[in-house]
């Protein structure tokens, strides 16, 4: 249970140090990232279609 | 001065370089020589048994797909002084950050499993038993890793990573018509026509050539080893002298297989080098024993690639230069990765194929954000100064990058779709 609570508070530090990107967020960077969104969307959909049809 | 003292000038200038090469040289062989995993050599052994020697101009081609690809690492890990998970969590939040850390550990640890089944199946030519194969696969990487320098386990890397070149010898052995290689080989042409199947290799052979577990080892390798600004260039060398190699033993093992098991069924190296065996029992050894050591190879970088990324996010010291008392989650997470994907090949019944094709599939998911990233870290001019990425740098690696994302993707889908492009 410790160990737990422990690593629990370490993502949370994690997640707060890196709370901000620190990469200047440009035009390109930004349109890079909602391409890779839509990306990963679309190969996620993909594969809970498979899982769904190959159950 | 005479023409002597111009000689031994030069000489010495030339010397000097060698020596300082020597000293830099590593991660980029290692990273490259290990990319011609057990994945890899199946993949390698299949396309000379399917196509002979027809598809060798196309693994040429490989070596600036690779060579422009992991030189970003080199440039990144040096001017940063951090591995590729701490850089994409720092410069792009934890969004993107866990979800690169946790798609590389699930990625590295199927990897693992394949190069563990390309190890047992590869000692299993010789009579060693599977469970036989993991415990000392196991003991032999705690030994390498476990010394407590970095410098020794490239060394001991380097070993293995000459024991890859084993293909070489076995191609001479063949005998192979040099005119047929030069003739068929070396002038692009698609043997056939351009039909599903050899897409489907086109595909297979780009998909091991860059794979994601590769970014993140060679970057965190740089920084373990402590490289700087003023050793880029050497870096880089080394990783392209890595690309020349690991291409070169693609066409090697081409060779072989495309000498001796033209038009043969290949579903993966072991096959091979049993069906070898009956021809020429030596060329049928060196094809298993070069199996083997691929497996090994990669294990040994796999491994280390997930390690180090937790090592980074988490806070612990991950360095090889660390003994297990200084770094024990690091070395933790090295046997545990290791330990459980060796467990799986032993499993009766265990999904190896099913591994085999999940493999490809969460690589696609991982692979395009990883090369995006890198792209996009290449280019913060505030970080990287004189070292981001030129205009042409920027053109070639960008047309690298997209095409690899179009066909690692397409490779994804057929492995999830099998009948979409028949």
């Amino acid at each position: 249970m410790r160990m737990l609570k422990q690593f629990i508070s370490k993502i949370r530090e994690i997640n707060q140090r890196y709370g901000k990107p620190k990469i200047e967020m440009s035009k390109g960077v930004k349109f890079s990232l909602a391409v890779l969104r839509i990306y990963l969307f679309v190969l996620v959909l993909l594969m809970i279609y498979k899982f769904i049809t190959v159950l | 001065m005479d023409f002597f003292s111009i000689l031994y000038y030069r000489f010495k200038k030339v010397w000097k370089a060698i020596r300082l090469y020597l000293v830099i040289a590593g991660p980029g062989l290692v990273v490259m020589i290990a990319d011609n995993d057990a994945g890899g050599i199946t993949t390698y052994a299949a396309t000379g048994a399917q196509y002979g020697y027809h598809l060798i101009w196309f693994l040429l081609f490989l070596i600036p797909v690779a060579y422009y690809v992991q030189e970003m690492t080199v440039r990144l890990g040096a001017v940063t002084k951090r591995g590729h998970a701490e850089a994409i969590f720092e410069s792009f939040g934890a969004f993107w950050g866990w979800f690169s850390l946790i798609d590389l550990m699930i990625v590295d640890w199927l990897t693992l499993v394949t190069e563990f089944v390309g190890m047992t199946a590869a000692l299993s030519i010789f009579g060693v038993p599977a469970w036989l194969t993991v415990i000392l696969v196991v003991v032999l990487m705690g030994i390498i890793v476990l010394n407590g320098r970095y410098w020794t386990w490239e060394k001991i890397a380097l070993g293995f990573c000459l024991l890859n070149l084993i293909y070489i010898p076995a191609a001479f052995m063949v005998n192979p018509s040099i005119s047929s290689i030069v003739g068929q080989g070396l002038i692009p042409n698609l043997p056939g026509g351009f039909n599903n199947e050899l897409f489907f290799l086109l595909m297979a052979n780009i998909g091991t050539t860059i794979a994601p577990w590769m970014l993140f080892f060679q970057q965190s390798s740089v920084v373990d080893k402590g490289l700087l600004e003023k050793d880029i260039k050497m870096g880089k060398l080394d990783t392209f002298i890595g690309s020349i190699i690991t291409v070169a033993v693609a066409i090697f093992i081409v060779i072989v297989t495309g000498t001796l098991l033209h038009g043969a069924p290949i579903d993966d190296a072991a096959t091979a080098a049993r069906m070898l065996m009956k021809t020429n029992h030596y060329i049928g050894a060196f094809m298993a024993v070069g199996l083997f050591d691929a497996g090994l190879l990669g294990a040994i970088c796999i491994s280390l690639a997930s390690s180090w990324a937790f090592g980074e996010i988490f806070g612990w010291a991950h360095s090889l230069n660390t003994k297990v008392k200084e770094a024990p989650w690091f070395y933790i997470s090295f046997f545990i990765t290791l330990a459980t994907a060796g467990v799986v090949p032993l499993i009766p019944g265990a999904p190896l194929v099913l591994i085999t094709l999940f493999v490809q599939v969460v690589a696609v998911t991982l692979l395009p954000a990883a090369l995006v990233f890198l792209i996009l870290l290449l280019n913060d001019k505030k970080t990287m100064g004189e070292y981001a990425n030129t205009r042409l740098q920027n053109i070639v690696s960008t047309i690298i990058v997209v095409l690899i994302i179009i066909l690692s993707t397409l490779y994804g889908i057929s492995a999830l779709f099998p009948n979409l492009f028949k």
